[in-house]
């Protein structure tokens, strides 16, 4: 191990142009792509560091418990039945809490539309006026077990997947993905988005509430899994997955459709719509990650979600505090017609795949998307390698094939990412800004570093 | 008029900001420009240019402020874009598919056996990475400064616990295994182990060595700190037992400002316990205690160098003598043929890159010329009231704190030394200006394209102007030292093989100009 004695192997972190003498004598060196620290606080990291061997016992019990839950599809219900603390007059929105007067627009379709479903206003004007009446109240689905794609929109009659993670016993709610085009996650409010939505009540919820029951539950960690070596990374891209649903509920919908038009028309739906699976992939992020809620001086986050005014984020270790800043808006590659400027800050529920190790953090298993990242395959490993910097550990399961099947990487430690300024990466569609225009692009984007920071640093002030 | 641009959670490494500012400054309609990031320390350095504004004020420690008082707003717009163009500029992407590390964890995983980190950031980020680096078993080269001397000492032990080294902070200079890190230049692989203080000193010595026929084995820089009272020699002495040690080694060289006296101490006990031969330069304070048999003292870089060269050649240690008698002999020579020149003027001006530079001609230069004022003095007595105002014989160390803030190296940048050359040749009293060229790695690779437009103008400014100059490098570096020594002596430049050379030339026409006087 001797210096002299060895071959010289040279980690080059700050001027690059020290490789030159390096690259020219041959001798190997990589150079490292240094951030600063988020936090400026040198003292909580001391802190931090006092506490480190109870903090990361507590991490790597956090950390178990994400990779040991086992996700289910078990049933189908209605949310004011199953959702715990649903209720008539609720309206649950993705993201951290937000009042109707900070909304943005696509959040506002979104409630309206879900108002004049719910039958409680007749038209847009009217649900507008509703909405900011005070008589609606208006909680974050991650406080009741549940999670929504964009606006994140559930209110109480809305059919939703019930997922349980059997290792831990919780549960975790999400609706029916509606596809793509005019649609209320999107926040579009016209007739065609409340037709739809009623279609799928009437017509897809009980087809696959019968088809579900029939099966008895379908296992979503290895159907995720699956997917993995099959292109996805299950936020951005769900073609796969959506086959594998597909190829799993298609005899069971046969065997139980009413009729053999109907069993059609479901399948047909569910096979026009590559993003039907992101929602039970997210349902089964929130299963496995409510499991690790709540481990006393953990640094692992739980939740990272977005309500397209701030982004969230929870840690395992500071119960239901959210630590919150304003959400950016995403680098993307638009829809022909529009540019940065239609863009909504980012949105949705959905990053709770990459605080699951999946989306952006699994990115280098999704080569065909990668042309929303602006570049090269290349570039998606990059992504996925950079995320090991952050999190406390790999997944058992999820595994991506062109990184000799390492495991992708799992449990966002906030103090690492306070450290490194490494920021987790987010693979995300992108809505227009205005209410009822709906997608406009799809890309990619770091989180901001508020909210990180205010988790550190309230996590590290607090540990005793 | 003041404009204006912070870019919020930006990060850029200091010198890829200070080069753009120094676009910004050389665009039309541009006065003062500053693209630095807006920490508290840096906000005092954008006041003092005179281009504070409430939004800088205001911006955190993460956030990038641009700053520049322009003539319209055209042209401050024109600045804003070059300077986001110039930041923005993403590197080419390598085809063999060099990624970059996205942190030490990546990097450890990515390097297996990596060895040695070499860190370059700002000085409040370098303490931290460094001791993350120590933790995962590797060798630390701190090239940062603005490193405090407790952190300095808890590295040290740190990395002592372990059996590793930590080079710096401030350590400029390294060759390991033959590999030039940081500033160092391409010589030859041999003997000759050196343990250095200084940078420049360590490039000075190493190619003297390398371009005299023998080899470097390791070259070790310690940081100029390294030998002072608070942090008692740590790297210097472990590097001087890691040299008894190792096999490649046979001659032992080393190179310091005098320690402080109770370090030099522990130092020459340390040397007596080796057998290899030892040379050492401690430059002003020569050793005169018989320290063992086969101990050289030197009195500067180039003694030392060619002892050190000699003796790797197992040749006698007096024929170091013989070859700077040579060297002399040609300065003599210069200094007639250039004595020719009418001097009315009689003052020798030297401007240094190199801090050991400074240090060795003020070895040198008294017993020619008598008093030498400096900015950097040797004696206290001799320190210039102000390092831009020069009287009598003066040198000056162009590479202190006084003259980096907000701007690269001077061995990087030359346009100060290029404004100052220029300034005093167009003195009537000035009659040579006395240079350092320093080639090699992480210096200037254009230096001939950045320096003769200033001595083109200087001839012309002054014609009874002697121009002396050493260039430290070796023909394998890659701005080819022939090449560099012959631009400048067809340009008039008398050009030497050392800087002790070049310092001697210099006094020797300021003394036969007053002997004819």
């Amino acid at each position: 191990m001797k210096l002299f004695e060895s071959e010289l192997k040279v980690i080059n972190i700050g001027l690059e142009s020290f490789r030159q003498g390096l690259n020219d004598t041959g001798v190997k060196n990589v150079q490292v792509q240094f951030k600063p620290p988020l936090s400026q606080e040198a003292g909580l990291f001391a802190r931090a560091s006092k506490y480190s061997a109870r903090i990361q016992k507590a991490n790597a019990k956090a950390l178990e418990r994400i990779l040991a839950a086992k996700p289910a599809l078990v049933g189908m219900g209605i949310a004011l039945d199953v959702i715990p603390g649903m209720k008539k007059n609720l309206i649950l929105h993705a993201g951290p809490p937000v009042k109707w007067a900070d909304m943005c627009g696509p959040m506002r379709g979104g409630i309206m539309a879900a108002l004049m479903y719910e039958g409680l206003a007749k038209d847009p004007l009217e649900a507008e006026k509703l909405a900011a009446s005070g008589k609606i109240k208006y909680e974050p689905c991650h406080e009741h077990s549940a999670v929504g794609p964009m606006a994140g929109i559930i209110s109480a009659s809305m059919p939703v997947f019930i997922v349980k993670n059997e290792a831990h016993g919780n549960y975790a709610y999400a609706t029916q993905n509606e596809g793509l085009g005019k649609v209320l996650r999107y926040g579009a409010y016209s007739p065609e988005v409340i037709e739809r939505l009623r279609w799928m009540e009437k017509v897809l919820y009980p087809t696959l509430k019968d088809a579900i029951e029939f099966l008895g539950k379908i296992d979503l960690k290895s159907m995720v899994a699956q997917a993995l070596h099959m292109g996805d990374e299950v936020h951005n891209r769900n073609r796969a997955g959506t086959s594998l649903f597909y190829r799993a509920i298609a005899p069971a919908v046969i065997n139980t459709s009413r009729d053999p038009g109907t069993a059609a028309k479901v399948l047909e739906f569910i096979n026009g719509n590559d993003h039907f699976f992101l929602n039970l992939s997210m349902a089964l992020s929130k299963a496995s990650l409510d499991a690790a809620r709540d481990v006393k001086d953990s640094s692992v986050v739980v939740v990272m979600a977005r309500n397209g005014t701030e982004f969230g984020v929870q840690l395992a270790g500071t119960g239901g505090r959210w630590f919150t800043g304003p959400a950016p808006v995403p680098d993307a590659l638009y829809f022909p017609g529009y540019t940065k400027a239609d863009a909504n800050p980012d949105i949705g529920d959905s990053a709770i795949t990459e605080t699951n190790s999946l989306g952006g953090f699994a990115i280098a298993a999704a080569p065909a998307i990668v042309q929303f990242v602006g570049g090269t395959a290349a570039d998606a490993v990059s992504y996925t390698l950079a995320m090991y910097e952050i999190t406390a550990g790999e997944n058992n399961i999820y595994k991506i094939p062109y990184l000799n099947f390492r495991g992708t990487p799992t449990g966002i430690d906030v103090i690492k990412v306070a450290k490194s300024g490494i920021l987790p990466f987010i693979d995300t569609g992108v809505a227009h800004k205005k209410a009822g225009i709906g997608q406009v692009g799809a890309g990619v984007l770091s989180a901001p570093p508020e909210p990180f920071v205010k988790a550190f640093e309230h996590f590290a002030r607090n540990m005793k | 008029m003041i404009k204006t641009l912070i870019k919020k959670d930006a990060y850029f490494d200091s010198v890829m900001l200070m080069q753009a500012a120094s676009v910004l400054r050389s665009m039309p309609g541009i006065g003062e420009s500053t693209v630095i990031m807006a920490t508290r320390e840096n906000k005092g350095i954008i006041k003092s240019s005179g281009l504070l504004t409430p939004e800088i004020q205001a911006a955190g420690d993460n956030d990038l402020a641009i700053a520049v008082s322009a003539e319209t707003i055209a042209a401050a717009e024109a600045a804003f874009a070059a300077a986001e163009a110039l930041l923005d500029k993403k590197p080419a992407a390598d085809p063999s598919g060099d990624r970059k590390a996205a942190g030490l964890d990546d990097a450890v995983k990515t390097l297996e056996g990596a060895n040695l980190a070499v860190i370059s950031v700002a000085g409040r980020f370098a303490g931290g990475l460094a001791a993350e680096c120590l933790e995962k078993d590797l060798n630390v080269l701190l090239f940062s400064d603005n490193v405090s001397v407790e952190t300095e000492v808890a590295l040290k032990k740190q990395a002592q616990k372990k059996g590793l080294l930590v080079m710096g902070p401030d350590c400029g200079t390294a060759i390991i295994n033959g590999a030039p890190i940081a500033f160092a230049n391409s010589v030859r692989r041999g003997s000759v182990g050196v343990v250095g203080a200084s940078g420049t000193g360590l490039q000075e010595v190493t190619t003297l060595i390398s371009n005299a026929g023998a080899g470097i084995s390791q070259a070790i820089g310690t940081g100029g700190r390294d030998v002072k009272l608070e942090v008692g020699a740590l790297t210097f002495i472990q590097a001087l037992r890691m040299l008894a040690e190792d096999p490649g080694t046979g001659v032992i060289l080393l190179v310091s400002k005098p320690p402080h006296p109770s370090i030099l101490k522990k130092i020459t006990a340390e040397i007596k316990k080796i057998r290899k031969p030892v040379v050492a330069v401690f430059l002003g304070g020569e050793i005169k205690e018989k320290i063992k048999d086969n101990f050289y003292p030197a009195k500067t870089l180039e003694e030392a160098a060619f002892k050190a060269a000699c003796l790797a050649k197992g040749q006698a240690v007096g024929k170091a003598k013989e070859i700077i008698y040579d060297i002399n002999l040609m300065a003599a020579e210069s200094a007639r043929k250039e004595s020719a020149k009418k001097k009315k003027s009689r003052f020798l001006r030297g401007l240094f890159s190199g801090g050991t530079f400074v240090s060795e001609a003020q070895v040198i230069l008294p017993e020619l010329v008598g008093e030498v004022r400096s900015n950097a003095p040797l004696d206290k007595r001799l320190k210039l009231k102000n390092s831009l105002q020069l009287s009598g014989h003066a040198v000056i160390d162009l590479g202190e704190d006084e003259f980096t803030v907000g701007r690269p190296h001077p061995m990087i940048d030359f346009s100060l030394r290029n404004k100052l050359i220029v300034a005093e040749a167009s003195k009537p009293e000035v009659s040579v200006l006395l240079l350092d060229l320093v080639l090699g790695y992480g210096a200037n690779l254009h230096p001939l394209e950045d320096i003769m437009p200033a001595i083109v103008e200087a001839f012309i400014l002054n014609k009874e102007l002697s121009i002396v100059a050493s260039v430290t490098g070796t023909e394998t570096d890659p701005q080819a030292r022939f090449k560099v020594v012959k631009a400048l002596e067809a340009a008039g430049v008398l050009v030497m093989p050392s800087n002790a050379g070049a310092c001697r030339l210099a006094g020797e026409i300021v003394m036969l100009a007053d002997k004819k006087r």
